[in-house]
Formats: C-alpha cells, sequence, structure tokens
C-alpha cells in the first residue's frame, strides 16, 4: 500500500509533514501478505483490541486508577499485529519496551492480566511487581517490558542464543523459535543496538530487530539525533537482511516479518526490519505533546493502520463493515470486562513483598 | 606436595558442571580459545565446542544481558568478566536485569547464572584493572554476591554457584588464582551463603574475605605468638552475611575488626559493622574496627599502592590495640 497511500493523500503536503512522511511517502512496498478471511478478522481483531485498550487506559489514567508512567501505542498497531501475527504465539519470543501493553496482547497475554497489572493488582501478569513498563508472561513468551532504552535487546538475544543452543549443542533438532525484539528509533543510537546486531549476525541467531520508527524519542525528533536516519540500512554493516517497510500498513509488516520468520527458521540468521510508523499520542500520558506539529500529526492520522485494513478487507470483498464494527463491539465488552476484574482483584499480600526476590520464593 | 592451583580448581568446577548438565555454557571475552585470561577455562572450548564456550566480542554489556536472556529461557551461563572492572559496562544488565527481573516479572522468570572473573587490587595494574566490585554491586537485589579465596572453597563454591538457581556474582582475586592446595576427593560444593571458620579464637574476631584473608592470616601468626588468640572468619558470602557464624563468634571474643579489601566509604565493612553495631550491640565490649582501603583511585607506583591497600602489620596493630585496651 505504501506508494499508494501516499499519492491518496495529496491534501496533506509531505513538506510540511516533515522528513519521516516524506520517507513513507516514496516507499515502494515491495510485497504485501496476502490473507484469507479468518487472517483478515484475526488481524482486525487483535489491532482492534490494541487501539481500544490503550483507549481504555488513557481513561483510566486519567481517572486515577492507574499510575506512573504510562506509554500507549496508538497508531503503531500494525506493527505488532503485524509481526507477532506472523509468528508462533507460545513458541517464538517476544521482547518489548516500555511502551508493551499492545506487544503483550498481541502475544496472546489476556486483557485481564494485563489490564489488572496496570492497575498493579495481583491478578496482573507480573502480580502487580512490574507495572506498564514490566509486563512479563513466561507462559506467553514475552520476555518482557524493558524500561531502559536498548536493554531488551541483548535479553532478546540471549532467548535467539538459546534456540540455537539447543539446536546444535543439545541436538534438539525441532529447535526453532525465533525472537522478536521490539524497539524505537532512538534506540538505534544506543551502543547495544549495535553490539547485538554483531553478535546476532556473526552467530547467525535467529531473532528479528524491529525498529518501530516512529520518528520521536520523547522530543528528540529522529533526524536530529542520527547521522542515518535509514535505520535499516545499518544491516548492511553487519552483513545482515535489512528491510523497511511502511509500518502503518499491517499487510506489509506482515509480509516483510514472514520473510524474516522464514531466514530466521532456516538458521540463515537475523533481519533488522524498520517499520515506518507513527505515535498518535505523547510519548507517555504524562506527555503534553505540543512539540510535534499538527501538520505531521494529520499526514500519520490519515494513515490510521486499522482504517487501512478495513479497506483493504472490504475492497477485497473478504468482509463488510458490518462484521468489523462487531468485532469492535466485541473487543469493548472485553476491554470492559477487563477493567471490571482489574477493579475487583485483589491487592498483592503485603506479607508478600519480599516474595520473588529468589528463585525458591 | 601434589596440588591443584586455584586457576584449575575454577575450571575443574567448570568442566565437572558441563559434564554434569549439557545446559550450563560459559561466555566472554577469550574463554574459548585462549583459555580464559586466567586460563580458568583452557582447553573446555575444544572439550565442549564453541557454543557452550562461546568467545565473544568485546561487549560486556551485550553479552551480559544475552546471557540473561538465555538464563530466562533454560540455560545456565556463566559469564567471565576477563577482569571484573569491565562490568562496570554491564552495570545496567547485572542490576537491572540479572538482580531484579525476577521480583519484577513477579516471579515469571529465573535467572541461573554466574557471573566470575579476577576483582582486587593486584601487582601495578592501575586504577581501572584494580576494583573491588563487590561493594559497588552491594546493593542490587536479588544477587547473591561471594567471594573465593582458596583452591578448595573456590571449587566447591563454583560447583555450588553453578548449580544454584540465582544469579551469582563470583569474585576471584587476580593475586590468588596460583595458590596451591590438596582438593578433596569427589564431588564437593560449599554453601554459597556460609561463612568459613578459618581458626578459633577467643580474644578477637577478625572478619575478612578473599586475598585479605592471607594477610589476615600472616597477622594471626604474629599475634599467636603474642599470645593473642584470634578466631578468624572468612565472610565467604559477601550478600547476605553469614551472622549466625559471625553473631557466634562475637559472642565469645567480644571484640571485632574488620579487615577488606575494598575502599572504605560504601564498602563491605561499612554494611557489615552496621550489621553488627544492629544485631551485636551488646555482645562488643569495644567498638568495632574496619581496616579498608584508602578512599582513592589505586595508584600505579608500586609503594603507593602498598599504602592504599592494607599490609599484615596494620592487622596485628589493630588486634594488640584492641586486645590491651580492655573494656
Amino acid at each position: 500500500m505504501g506508494q499508494d497511500l501516499a499519492v491518496d493523500s495529496a491534501p496533506i503536503g509531505t513538506a510540511t509533514a516533515g522528513p519521516h512522511a516524506e520517507r513513507l511517502s516514496k516507499l515502494v512496498t515491495a510485497q504485501r501478505a496476502t490473507v484469507d478471511r479468518d487472517t483478515g478478522l484475526d488481524l482486525y481483531r487483535d489491532m482492534t483490541l490494541g487501539r481500544r485498550f490503550e483507549d481504555k487506559c488513557a481513561e483510566m489514567y486519567y481517572r486515577g486508577k492507574m499510575f506512573g508512567f504510562v506509554h500507549l501505542y496508538n497508531g503503531q498497531e500494525a506493527v505488532s499485529t503485524g509481526v507477532i501475527g506472523a509468528m508462533k504465539r507460545q513458541h517464538d519470543w517476544f521482547c518489548s519496551t516500555y511502551r508493551d501493553h499492545v506487544h503483550a496482547l498481541s502475544a496472546g497475554v489476556p486483557a485481564r492480566e494485563v489490564m489488572s497489572e496496570l492497575f498493579g493488582k495481583e491478578t496482573g501478569c507480573s502480580k502487580g511487581r512490574g507495572g506498564s513498563m514490566h509486563l512479563f508472561s513466561k507462559e506467553h513468551h514475552l520476555l518482557g517490558g524493558f524500561a531502559f532504552i536498548a536493554e531488551g535487546i541483548p535479553v532478546a538475544l540471549g532467548s535467539a542464543f538459546t534456540s540455537r543452543y539447543k539446536r546444535d549443542a543439545l541436538g534438539d533438532a525441532s529447535s526453532n523459535a525465533v525472537t522478536a525484539a521490539f524497539f524505537g528509533d532512538g534506540t538505534c543510537n544506543n551502543g547495544q543496538f549495535f553490539e547485538c546486531m554483531n553478535m546476532a549476525q556473526l552467530w547467525k541467531l535467529p531473532i528479528i530487530f524491529v525498529v518501530e520508527n516512529n520518528k520521536w524519542a520523547i522530543g528528540m525528533a529522529h533526524d536530529r539525533a542520527t547521522s542515518d536516519p535509514e535505520i535499516w540500512r545499518k544491516a548492511s554493516s553487519f552483513g545482515m537482511a535489512g528491510e523497511e517497510v511502511d509500518g502503518m500498513d499491517v499487510l506489509a509488516v506482515r509480509a516483510a516479518a514472514q520473510r524474516a520468520v522464514e531466514r530466521a527458521r532456516a538458521g540463515e540468521g537475523p533481519t533488522l526490519l524498520e517499520c515506518l510508523t507513527y505515535r498518535f499520542r505523547g510519548h507517555s500520558l504524562a506527555d503534553p505533546d505540543e512539540l510535534r506539529a499538527e501538520e505531521e500529526k494529520q499526514f500519520w492520522a490519515k494513515r490510521d493502520p486499522l482504517k487501512a485494513l478495513e479497506r483493504d478487507l472490504t475492497e477485497a470483498g473478504l468482509v463488510n463493515s458490518d462484521e468489523l464494527r462487531a468485532i469492535e463491539k466485541d473487543i469493548d465488552s472485553i476491554v470492559q470486562d477487563c477493567v471490571d476484574f482489574a477493579l475487583s482483584a485483589p491487592e498483592p499480600d503485603p506479607s508478600e513483598l519480599t516474595r520473588y526476590i529468589w528463585a525458591e520464593d | 606436595m601434589a596440588g591443584t592451583l586455584l586457576f584449575n580448581a575454577l575450571r575443574e568446577a567448570i568442566d565437572e558442571e558441563m559434564g554434569r548438565d549439557p545446559h550450563v555454557c560459559v561466555m566472554g571475552e577469550d574463554v574459548g580459545h585462549y583459555g580464559g585470561s586466567y586460563k580458568v577455562t583452557k582447553d573446555l572450548a575444544e572439550k565442549y565446542g564453541d557454543l557452550r564456550v562461546l568467545d565473544t566480542p568485546i561487549a560486556e554489556n551485550g553479552f551480559t544481558g544475552m546471557a540473561v536472556g538465555a538464563a530466562m529461557t533454560g540455560l545456565r551461563p556463566i559469564v567471565e568478566g576477563m577482569n571484573m572492572g569491565f562490568l562496570l559496562l554491564a552495570f545496567n544488565q547485572i542490576s537491572n536485569n540479572m538482580g531484579m527481573l525476577r521480583y519484577t516479572s513477579g516471579g515469571n522468570f529465573t535467572i541461573p547464572t554466574v557471573v566470575r572473573g579476577p576483582g582486587g587490587v593486584g601487582r601495578q595494574l592501575g586504577a581501572e584493572h584494580s576494583q573491588r566490585l563487590e561493594a559497588y554491586f552491594h546493593a542490587v537485589p536479588g544477587i547473591k554476591i561471594v567471594a573465593c579465596s582458596t583452591p578448595t572453597n573456590a571449587k566447591g563454591l563454583m560447583k555450588a554457584a553453578i548449580r544454584d538457581n540465582n544469579p551469582v556474582l563470583f569474585f576471584e582475586h587476580v593475586l590468588l588464582y596460583n595458590l596451591t592446595e590438596e582438593l578433596p576427593e569427589g564431588d564437593y560444593t560449599c554453601a554459597l551463603d556460609q561463612a568459613d571458620l578459618v581458626q578459633e579464637g577467643t580474644d578477637v574476631t577478625i572478619l575478612t574475605y578473599s586475598r585479605m584473608r592471607h594477610h589476615c592470616l600472616k597477622a594471626v601468626e604474629q599475634l599467636e605468638a603474642e599470645g593473642v588468640s584470634v578466631e578468624l572468619i572468612d565472610l565467604i558470602s559477601l550478600k547476605p552475611f553469614d551472622m549466625e557464624t559471625i553473631s557466634r563468634s562475637i559472642r565469645k571474643t567480644n571484640k571485632v575488626i574488620v579487615v577488606e579489601e575494598c575502599m572504605k566509604t560504601g564498602g563491605i565493612g561499612a554494611e557489615l559493622i552496621a550489621l553488627i553495631t544492629e544485631q551485636c550491640f551488646d555482645d562488643l565490649d569495644a567498638r568495632p574496627v574496619r581496616l579498608s582501603s584508602q578512599d582513592i583511585p589505586t595508584p600505579y607506583n608500586g609503594s603507593l599502592e602498598n599504602l592504599t591497600i592494607i599490609q599484615p602489620h596494620q592487622i596485628v596493630e589493630a588486634a594488640q590495640a584492641l586486645v590491651n585496651k580492655g573494656i
């Protein structure tokens, strides 16, 4: 869709929407995933859950039900759904950042567990000890939300190393789990990114470095922070496969992720996948979002990934709008249910304050 | 006497544990083909292959974090810090992820890792290579910290550390690798949380660890000759402290000296004496004495370096003063 989308968006000039928008406008999508009706509905459902869950978080935050730093994912849903949807849940591994709610949901962590974690409740996926930026689920192979920039990448590399170790050192031929490490454009100026890119390619580890380039590292514009804004090109320095993709187009992300997963499972090593995307809200709910230009926001709002998928699915005749409205209604009840669940869930037991420090507890 | 060098005792421990459990692996700089900068992993790559004894690029933050991820997904990595000081570059991974992640994840993951390597003040290695990180890492929750001091405890502690399901920071001392000792026969481990009662005595308790154990032994010899009976305890476990053994000794001698190689401010002794004051105050007949390194970067010059760390004669003098002072 990439190229076509940009042409469709004629009313807003890319010059005023900035260089990130200009890049997206010029991007030619190599190949988009072909999906059947069921898959299309699954993708739409996953993205809708991500969007509406986050909208509910904002509401709950402003109503004083959750605290701390809360970073919402609105606008970037095509990346989480596109990548994780192309992988095997509870088999492959997923590693996230402080903006981790939607990755957790896409990985299959129940909305009740995520929402009650945000409420700090015992029923949360991290038992109320982690909070918004530290969602974990061993059951759903979520290695975690890592709150410091780039620190999750080496951890993700470790799980990719385990896959190879099991195959080649332990002789388990079936060991083919791939790890997806999600992080942002700001992270790509950090040493751990480069250290791990090198090791991943050196040892041909099954990992996908998924850059969610949303242009903004809080208030630092990407092109003000990095000498070459085209992050995917850095892959070539390591002899690694690199690709840029329209991160507002779930079918484009899915196709690119499928290629990367295939490479990784075949033992051909890692991929650096740069998804051009945008966050529709401020950096966190504490960010007044005064810095970003209105023209820029409008450019990306017109590329809302949910609307794009709806257009794709309906124009292809796979689904009709009523079915999608029904999904939204269904999701709304799931989101309301998880809030009700979280509100009535128990607080952690104060007598267990020091539990979980040690492996034996 | 046929004996085993300390670095070989460590090597035996790693070798035996790698043979026992295929999930145990080693990663770090020059651990493989080169055999480790102090030869603790010599020939292990040949025996177990390059993947199990993984030569990493010089990227401490990256490979330490990789060990965390590998541990979370089922392996039991041993990370070598070629010099423990280099692990300052991995402080975030050791603190946030090795130490805190199990708690933060509400018990989702365990991180069975050992981070080992040489620390301490060597012979004119300069400030950066003469660090005592045990004090820096002491405040990190969720990490066990041990320091070995003899070939026997080096092997037993290493095996226990590898088998432990928690992250263990394992401090070796750059000047102790060539100590020789006859090792116990067969498969043995040493408890990670128990102090070693090196010598029983009645007049004063000396608490120490790592290389300072040997400085203390020299001092004890002289003190014994002078009729001072010293109870010498090697802490072994720097976190948590074995307060049971420590308290029992203080109840007996009523006097305590802490001898450490780390710097005085924010050091191991600082925390230890705070605990002794809290828990053993009524058993003390005199104020606790702390003998620590100077609060300075370790100077290169040999004489200045000697002045930076505690020497045996200072331990003798401190013990004499404490014992002679009476109540």
